[in-house]
C-alpha cells in the first residue's frame, strides 16, 4: 500500500466527461492492499469503465462480501453508497438492493474464496435469478488475508507458496456461470486494462447477470512459480477470443475492421457491442458452443480470456417478477397500503 | 354409568389419517358451531408427514369463549386404527367414542366407562359411492352429518357454509349436501340422538373473525407497507409467505400495468432470505422474512451485522419445538433467548409478542414503523399454536390517516441546506442516527456500510474509543426501544392479591381462564402479560409490588425469566417459574394446578389458628 495521500483539490484543467465529473471524481479511499496487487487494477479498470461511461457515481451501489477483494470497493467511487456485508453473501444483499432500488447500478465484487467455496450458492443462485447486476471475482486462487491457503479456484497441481501441491479439483466458475443462466460471461486479466474496461462497460450496459471472472495475482502469496495464477503464467496461457469496442451511445458505429472480422452484438435495450474476432470460430452468443470450446481449451491448459458469452435478449428479475417500474423503495403508504375498506370486506370473509 | 352432560363447552376430538381430506371436514364442524353464536377454539395436532402417519383435530367448544386448550377429551371421533388404543384412552369417564363399526372390533378394544356410538361408515359409504377417492372424502362429510344430529347442530347453518364455500360449482355443493344428508338420516334413525353433549344457539361471538396467527401477519406485512419479503420453507412459518404472497396479489397489483407493487423470493436458504432482507431494508424498502428456530440460528451471523450497521428488517418467528429439528409440528417458546441476543458479539434486539391472530396481525403491521425508527432488526415472536390454528379474535383494524414511520432519513433537501451527516452520529441524543439511502445525493451523504468497527462518521477505525462510542450509543438505542414497543397488558384480580404472574404470546387465553378459575377458588392473582423485549418499566415495578411473581413459559429453561433478570435487573428471587414444554399448547388445568400447588406448598398457616 502507499501512504502517500493523493491531493485533494484536482487540477483545473482536468478533463470532464458528459456527466460533468473528473475521472478523479470516480477515486475512493487510498488502497490499503499489497503494492502490485492485481485487485488495486481492476478498481482502476472499475473507475476508468464508469468514467467513460458518463456514469454519476451516487447512482452506484457497490457491495462486497469479506476479503482482500472485497475491501476494494473502499478504493474507488468514493460518492457511492458501498455495503461490505458478510463472508461469502454479498450476492443476496445485492439481491436485495436491487428489489429495493431496479434504477441504480449494482456492482458486486467478490473473490475467489467468497464466491466459490464460502459463497457458492449464493453466487449460483444469483446467477439463476438473473439479478441486473455486474459481479466481478477477483480470483487469484489464493486466500490472502489469511495469508495464503488454497481456495476453491487453485488449479489441480499448483504449488502454494509453502511448496504444498493441491490435490482438489479447482472450481470452475465461468463455467457455472454459463451452466447457471448468467446472461454475460467474460474472463479478463487484471493485467490487461485494455481488454477489462471494455468488458466491465458491457456488463454495465448488460441487462440481467454480469459476471466478470479477473485472474489477478496476489503479489504476497501466490505468484511465484508452480502457481498458475501468477502474473508470468497468466501472460502466457492467455488466449484472448475476442476483443471488445464498447459503443457508446445507442448508435451503431460503422466498423472500421475488414470484413468479417468484427461482430455487432446488439442488446434487448438498444446498446450495441462490437467484437473483434481473434478466434474466427467463436461464436459468443451459442451458450452450448461456448461450454464446449472452453472445456476444449482448459484441458489444453489456456486461459480463455474476452466476452466468453452474451445474450442479446437477455432478461432480468425485475421482469420475472413483474415488479413496477417505479423503485418499491419509493412506493409509501398510499401505494402500499389496501386501506380499511379491503380491510372490512376481509374481516367479512373471516366470520 | 354416569354420561358426561354439557351444553356448549366440551371437547371434540377427531383421530384422522394425514392427507385422508379430514382437515376441511372438521374445520367444517368448527366451522358450523361458531355459526350458532358459540365460540370454538380449534387445534391441529400434525405429524412432521404428508400422508398416511396420524392426525388430530380437537376442537373446544366454549360458550364462555376460552381459547386456551381445555385439556381431556369429551367425545372422541376415532377414525384412525392406528392409534385407537389411545384415542380411547384419552377419553373422560362417562364421555363418548363415536366410531366406525363396519367391521367388528373386539370387546378388549372398548371401554365400559365410555358411551360407545359405532356408525357403519364404510358400509355406507361403499353402498353409496363407487370411486374410491370419493367414498374417502365423502365419509368425512357424512360423519359431519352425524355428529350434526347427535349434538344438534343446525344443519342449516353446514348448508349455507356449503354454500358459500362451492358458489357457482353447483355439482359439488349438492353432493356434499346429499353427504351431509346421508349421515345426519343415519344418526337421527339409528343412534341416540340427542348425546348429553350438544349445542344450543347463543350470541357469543359476535363481530369477531376466525383467522390463523400465520395469515394475520401475512395480513399485517401488507399493511404494513412490507414491499420484499425474502423467505425459505420451514414449518410453521410457510404460510406466512403463502399467505404475503395470496394477499399481495390481491391487494398489491398495479390497476393501471398490472405489475406488482412488491417482490416476493424464495431463496435458497435461510441465509440468503435474510441476506436479501437486509438488501433490502438497506436500501429503503421495508422487508420482512419468516422463519422458525432452525432459520433464525442459521441467520445469526446477519441478524449481527443488521445490527451493527444499523439496518431496518423485520423477521418473523413463528417458533416450534428445538432444539435441531426438534418437535417441527409441535408449539413452544423456546427461542426468546436466541432472538434476544441473535449473533455473536454484545447484540441485543427487540421482540414483540403478539397473544393472538389480531396482535399478530397489529404488531407486524407495527414492527416496519419500529425497526425503520430504531434501524436494527425486530422480531415479532409467534409460535405455532397461534401461527397454524384458527382462532376466533377482534376483527382487523386500521386508521387510514395513519402514516409509515420512516425513521430518520437524511434527504436531498436536507443535505443541500447543510446538514451535518454523520452515519453513526447520536444527534438527538435517543442514539438513533440519521442514514441516508444509496442514490440521494451526487457528492453528500454517500458512506460505506460494514460490519466492521467504526467511528461516527462511518470511517473503518480499531480504535478502542470509538468502538466503545459506537457500542455505548447501541446501547441507548436500545433504551429509546423501551418507549416505542407495545406496553404491557395489566390484569387486575377482583380483590388484593399478594402473587403476581407474568406471561407472553399464546399462553394468553389458557392465563386468562386461569385466573378465572383461579378467583373462583378464592386465589387472587394480578397478572402481567408482556408484550415486548426490552421490558417497559412497568415490569419491574410490578415484580416490586407483589411478594413473589410466576413466570409462565412454554420452554424448560425459563427464557423470558432470564431476560427479565439480565435485563431488567429484577431479583430471581421474586421469580417463580412454571414451566411447560412438551410441545402440546399450555393448558389453564396445568396452570391453575401449579399456581395452586406453590400457594399451599408456601402458605403458612397462623400459628393462632393451627391451634
Amino acid at each position: 500500500m502507499t501512504y502517500l495521500a493523493k491531493p485533494k483539490l484536482h487540477h483545473p484543467s482536468l478533463s470532464k466527461n458528459q456527466a460533468g465529473y473528473t475521472r478523479r471524481d470516480y477515486e475512493g479511499k487510498i488502497s490499503t492492499l499489497c503494492a502490485g496487487c492485481g485487485h488495486d487494477s481492476i478498481s482502476a479498470s472499475i473507475i476508468q469503465a464508469c468514467w467513460e461511461l458518463d456514469i454519476q457515481p451516487h447512482r452506484v451501489a457497490k457491495l462486497s462480501g469479506i476479503g482482500c477483494s472485497s475491501k476494494t470497493p473502499d478504493y474507488f467511487l468514493g460518492n457511492s453508497h458501498g455495503f461490505n456485508s458478510v463472508h461469502g453473501r454479498m450476492p443476496s444483499v445485492l439481491t436485495g438492493a436491487n428489489l429495493a432500488n431496479r434504477d441504480l447500478l449494482y456492482l458486486g465484487v467478490s473473490g475467489d474464496g467468497d464466491s466459490a467455496s464460502i459463497g457458492l450458492g449464493q453466487f449460483a443462485h444469483c446467477m439463476r435469478r438473473g439479478v441486473n447486476m455486474v459481479y466481478i471475482v477477483e480470483n487469484n486462487g489464493v486466500y490472502g488475508l489469511t495469508k495464503g491457503q488454497f481456495s476453491a479456484t487453485a488449479d489441480k497441481g499448483s504449488k502454494s507458496k509453502r511448496g504444498v501441491v493441491n490435490s482438489d479439483e479447482p472450481l470452475d466458475m465461468i463455467g457455472m456461470a454459463l451452466l447457471l443462466g448468467a446472461t454475460y460471461v467474460a474472463r479478463s486479466f487484471s493485467g490487461d486494462k485494455k481488454q477489462l474496461v471494455p468488458l466491465i462497460k458491457g456488463a454495465i450496459e448488460h441487462k440481467g447477470a454480469a459476471f466478470i471472472d479477473v485472474v489477478s495475482p496476489c503479489i504476497a502469496f501466490n505468484n511465484h512459480a508452480g502457481s498458475t495464477k501468477s502474473y508470468e503464467y497468466v501472460r502466457q496461457h492467455n488466449e484472448a477470443v475476442n476483443r471488445l469496442d464498447f459503443i457508446e451511445g445507442r448508435e451503431e458505429i460503422t466498423a472500421d475492421y475488414a470484413p468479417g472480422e468484427t461482430v455487432t452484438v446488439h442488446q434487448h435495450d438498444g446498446s450495441a457491442l462490437r467484437l473483434k474476432k481473434i478466434a474466427t470460430d467463436y461464436d459468443a452468443t451459442d451458450r452450448v458452443k461456448v461450454m464446449n470450446y472452453l472445456q476444449e481449451h482448459a484441458a489444453r491448459g489456456e486461459v480463455i480470456t474476452g466476452l466468453l458469452y452474451i445474450d442479446p435478449d437477455s432478461e432480468d428479475l425485475h421482469e420475472h417478477i413483474n415488479t413496477v417500474d417505479t423503485p418499491l423503495n419509493q412506493l409509501g403508504a398510499k401505494e402500499l397500503c389496501p386501506g380499511t375498506a379491503a380491510l372490512e370486506k376481509i374481516n367479512a370473509s373471516l366470520r | 354409568m354416569n354420561q358426561i352432560s354439557a351444553i356448549n363447552d366440551f371437547v371434540v376430538k377427531f383421530a384422522n389419517v394425514n392427507g385422508s381430506g379430514s382437515a376441511s371436514a372438521n374445520e367444517l364442524f368448527a366451522r358450523s358451531i361458531l355459526r350458532m353464536g358459540v365460540p370454538v377454539s380449534p387445534r391441529n395436532i400434525f405429524p412432521s408427514n404428508i400422508q398416511g402417519l396420524p392426525t388430530w383435530y380437537e376442537v373446544r367448544v366454549t360458550e364462555k369463549g376460552y381459547l386456551g386448550r381445555r385439556g381431556g377429551v369429551d367425545l372422541m371421533v376415532a377414525m384412525n386404527p392406528q392409534t385407537w388404543d389411545n384415542d380411547v384412552k384419552e377419553i373422560e369417564p362417562g364421555g363418548y367414542l363415536f366410531y366406525d363399526n363396519s367391521k367388528p372390533l373386539p370387546e378388549s378394544k372398548f371401554r365400559k366407562d365410555i358411551t360407545l356410538i359405532g356408525m357403519p361408515l364404510t358400509e355406507i359409504c361403499n353402498a353409496t359411492y363407487t370411486d374410491p377417492r370419493q367414498r374417502q372424502l365423502f365419509k368425512n362429510i357424512i360423519y359431519v352429518g352425524a355428529l350434526s344430529a347427535l349434538l344438534e347442530i343446525d344443519p342449516k347453518v353446514i348448508e349455507q357454509l356449503f354454500s358459500e364455500q362451492y358458489k357457482g360449482k353447483e355439482a359439488l355443493l349438492q353432493s356434499n349436501v346429499k353427504a351431509l344428508h346421508l349421515g345426519r338420516d343415519y344418526a337421527l334413525k339409528n343412534l341416540p340422538c340427542p348425546l348429553g353433549l350438544r349445542l344450543k344457539p347463543a350470541n357469543n361471538v359476535g363481530e369477531r373473525i376466525f383467522s390463523d396467527g400465520n395469515s394475520a401477519v401475512a395480513l399485517g406485512a401488507v399493511y404494513g407497507g412490507a414491499s420484499v419479503c425474502a423467505w425459505y420453507p420451514i414449518t410453521p412459518s410457510s404460510s406466512v409467505a403463502e399467505a404475503f404472497m395470496g394477499y399481495c396479489k390481491k391487494l398489491r397489483g398495479d390497476a393501471e400495468t398490472g405489475k406488482n407493487k412488491y417482490a416476493i423470493i424464495q431463496g435458497e436458504d435461510e441465509l440468503a432470505s435474510i441476506g436479501i432482507a437486509i438488501g433490502a431494508g438497506w436500501n429503503g424498502a421495508r422487508s420482512f422474512t419468516a422463519t422458525s428456530g432452525p432459520g433464525i440460528s442459521l441467520m445469526t451471523e446477519f441478524i449481527g451485522l443488521a445490527y451493527f450497521a444499523e439496518i431496518p428488517v423485520v423477521l418473523v418467528d413463528v417458533q416450534r419445538g428445538g432444539p435441531s429439528t426438534g418437535m417441527p409440528t409441535r408449539t413452544q417458546q423456546s427461542d426468546v433467548l436466541a432472538c434476544a441476543y441473535a449473533s455473536h458479539g454484545d447484540t441485543k434486539h427487540p421482540l414483540l409478542f403478539p397473544e393472538d391472530p389480531t396482535e399478530c396481525f397489529e404488531m407486524t403491521a407495527q414492527s416496519f414503523d419500529i425497526a425503520e425508527r430504531l434501524q436494527t432488526p425486530v422480531f415479532v415472536m409467534t409460535d405455532l399454536d397461534i401461527g397454524m390454528n384458527t382462532r376466533l379474535c377482534r376483527p382487523f383494524k386500521w386508521d387510514d390517516k395513519q402514516e409509515y414511520d420512516r425513521g430518520k432519513l437524511m434527504t436531498y433537501e436536507k443535505l443541500e441546506a447543510g446538514a451535518e451527516f454523520g452515519r453513526y452520529l447520536d444527534v438527538d441524543g435517543d442514539g438513533i442516527p440519521y442514514r441516508t439511502l444509496p442514490g440521494t445525493h451526487p457528492t453528500k451523504g454517500g458512506y460505506f456500510t460494514r460490519g466492521t468497527t467504526k467511528n461516527r462518521y462511518a470511517i473503518y477505525s480499531e480504535a478502542g474509543p470509538d468502538y466503545v462510542d459506537n457500542m455505548q450509543r447501541l446501547m441507548r438505542k436500545f433504551e429509546t426501544a423501551k418507549t416505542l414497543l407495545p406496553q404491557p397488558v395489566l390484569h387486575q384480580a377482583a380483590k388484593p392479591a399478594s402473587f403476581g404472574a407474568i406471561y407472553y404470546g399464546s399462553t394468553s387465553p389458557a392465563m386468562q381462564e386461569a385466573l378465572d378459575v383461579l378467583a373462583e377458588m378464592g386465589v387472587h392473582i394480578n397478572a402481567l402479560r408482556v408484550r415486548g423485549f426490552p421490558f417497559a418499566d412497568q415490569v419491574k415495578d410490578f415484580v416490586a409490588a407483589h411478594s413473589g411473581t410466576f413466570v409462565i413459559e412454554q420452554n424448560r429453561d425459563a427464557q423470558l425469566k432470564t431476560l427479565l433478570v439480565t435485563d431488567a435487573k429484577i431479583n430471581p428471587a421474586q421469580l417463580i417459574s412454571l414451566l411447560h414444554y412438551d410441545g402440546t399448547p399450555i393448558t389453564a388445568r396445568f396452570i391453575v394446578d401449579q399456581i395452586t400447588k406453590h400457594i399451599s406448598a408456601h402458605s403458612v398457616v397462623p400459628l393462632k389458628k393451627a391451634s
